[in-house]
């Protein structure tokens, strides 16, 4: 199973084994991770499951296309940077086994 | 506080209990979390019952708020078909209804709302349903065959979606509204009369209007509904969905100070600085309107599970969001940011005719107070960035597609 790993803003990580299939905000959300709220459930309609994606990550993981749902939702988080992603719109494939994503300071 | 570990007890295992279970561990509270729900079923997603959960497009797994090893995992002493009869306040007890007594040094109401009752004739009918958790959706979807045909008594949010979700099992609705639009309660008119065009197209039937004056059955089933003026709309189940009420009884009955809900400040607490309470049971400042109220939606119930879970940790209490609401029906997304309290204008952004706008509800200032998107994501979630900085708009930018809602949203 592909491990994650949830740095949050304090610098605290928690690595966890999230299903392929899932996706990342499902695994932060299964095993309590803080920092990740998901208010919408994973419908990419609240912005509140943003994390910054690893640069060494960043070109398997890919970034929302412009225009998209989720670079719209984006628009509108608290602090957002070029590496900015929803974790709900990141689905877990066994090619993302040791992604590294970090969370902002706050998520509302 | 002078005990660092205090014992919680968190009455009502629904979506803002089971939240704010996770919350205290989320925060790092080291002390006994006991979780009582009278339901047979760990804490699970109310929104998808009245809509995927019906139309079979999703699974008890998916719907459950965490996986079913989290509790014990969380160190959570999780007790379902559990139901809490009384609060001793001065001895910081809560009986159970199998006359258990259980002592707590925090004590976190999560008790709900349930389906409001009007006395109607044949009311104890077979086939007569409402529409609040996973026992009732289920029976809800048993008689949800196709040709099968659902008069729902109310045109609220449950109404609408259960109405929607019925016409895509291939069943015929009927919805039967008192007032003479439907969501009148809760949306514009401008809105209504879109949802009441849109579930008429779609095959639904909408009587407004309408007094509901008995239910007639067949051999103790159901078998049709009465209007006051004699018209008799046959049917082989009724939904009764004409608003809710606060389950705030245990809370009354203890002396907790209870007005149309539990009374509780910005972090949850209630008149008892020992019991806080949460989510739909609650009745809750909303400083943004200068108003209080109840707020019944998931995302109040999350805000007032991390505002109890911090003010229980000693942590600050996040600021107050902005109320939001949604619904799904047919391939149509509602999403409401705001209340539009005080507002004489109404701004439409978008193409109501092509199935996507959003309404800007307007102080007579121009300070945006509410706005109701279709379909238009971006415009609720700019309109929740606009309402939280009490932006006064010009309404013919707000009109004017050219401005992106994000230039809207800087002021």
């Amino acid at each position: 199973m592909p491990t994650i790993t949830y740095i949050e803003h304090n610098g605290t990580a928690h690595p966890v084994d999230v299903p392929v299939g899932k996706t990342v905000m499902q695994g932060a959300v299964d095993n309590n991770v803080p920092g990740i709220d998901a208010d919408c459930g994973g419908e990419c309609a609240c912005a509140t499951c943003h994390v910054y994606v690893d640069a060494a990550w960043l070109d398997r993981v890919g970034l929302p296309e412009a225009g998209s749902q989720e670079a719209s939702m984006l628009s509108f988080a608290a602090v957002t940077q070029p590496d900015s992603r929803l974790s709900c719109q990141i689905e877990v494939t066994d090619a993302l086994h040791g992604l590294v994503v970090r969370m902002p300071e706050g998520q509302h | 506080m002078t005990n660092p570990n205090p014992k919680v007890v968190i009455l009502g295992a629904g979506h803002a209990g089971g939240t704010a279970a996770a919350e205290l561990r989320r925060a790092g509270f080291t002390g006994p979390i006991t979780l009582i729900g009278d339901e047979p079923i760990p804490p699970y997603e109310r929104p998808p019952l009245s809509k995927a959960w019906l139309k079979g497009e999703t699974d008890a797994g998916k719907l459950a708020l965490k996986p079913a090893a989290f509790y014990e995992t969380a160190n959570i002493d999780l007790r379902l078909n559990t139901t809490a009869t009384a609060i001793d306040r001065e001895a910081r007890t809560v009986t159970t209804g199998n006359s258990e007594t259980i002592p707590y040094d925090l004590l976190i109401i999560a008790t709900g709302a349930r389906a409001r009752r009007i006395p109607l004739p044949g009311l104890d009918l077979a086939n007569v349903l409402e529409l609040r958790n996973a026992a009732d959706a289920d029976k809800l979807k048993a008689v949800l065959t196709p040709g099968a045909r659902l008069a729902v008594i109310g045109g609220g949010y449950i109404g609408l979606e259960a109405a929607a979700s019925a016409r895509g099992l291939g069943c015929e609705a009927t919805i039967i509204e008192r007032e003479p639009r439907v969501l009148a309660r809760v949306a514009c008119e401008t809105l209504s009369n879109f949802f009441q065009d849109y579930h008429r197209t779609q095959g639904v039937t909408i009587d407004v209007n309408a007094q509901v004056a008995a239910l007639h059955g067949t051999d103790g089933k159901v078998s049709g509904v009465r209007l006051s003026d004699g018209t008799l709309i046959p049917c082989d189940a009724a939904l009764v969905g004409v608003g809710a009420v606060p389950n705030q009884e245990i809370a009354a009955d203890a002396g907790v100070d209870c007005n149309n809900g539990i009374l509780v400040d910005l972090s949850a607490r209630t008149s008892d600085p020992a019991i806080f309470a949460i989510g739909d049971c609650t009745h809750r400042p909303i400083p943004l309107y200068e108003r209080s109220m109840r707020l019944e939606s998931v995302p109040n119930a999350l805000e007032q599970a991390r505002a109890a879970a911090a003010a229980i940790c000693g942590k600050p209490i996040p600021a107050p969001e902005v109320p939001w609401f949604w619904s799904d029906q047919y391939d149509l997304r509602l999403q409401i940011a705001g209340i539009p309290f005080d507002t004489d204008r109404i701004v439409v952004r978008g193409d109501i005719a092509a199935g996507k706008f959003a309404l800007f509800h307007l102080k007579d200032d121009g300070t945006v107070q509410a706005v109701e998107a279709v379909n238009a994501s971006t415009e609720f979630m700019g309109g929740r960035r606009i309402i939280q900085k009490r932006l006064k708009l010009d309404p013919a930018r707000i009109a004017d597609m050219s401005v992106t809602m994000q230039a809207l949203a800087a002021g």
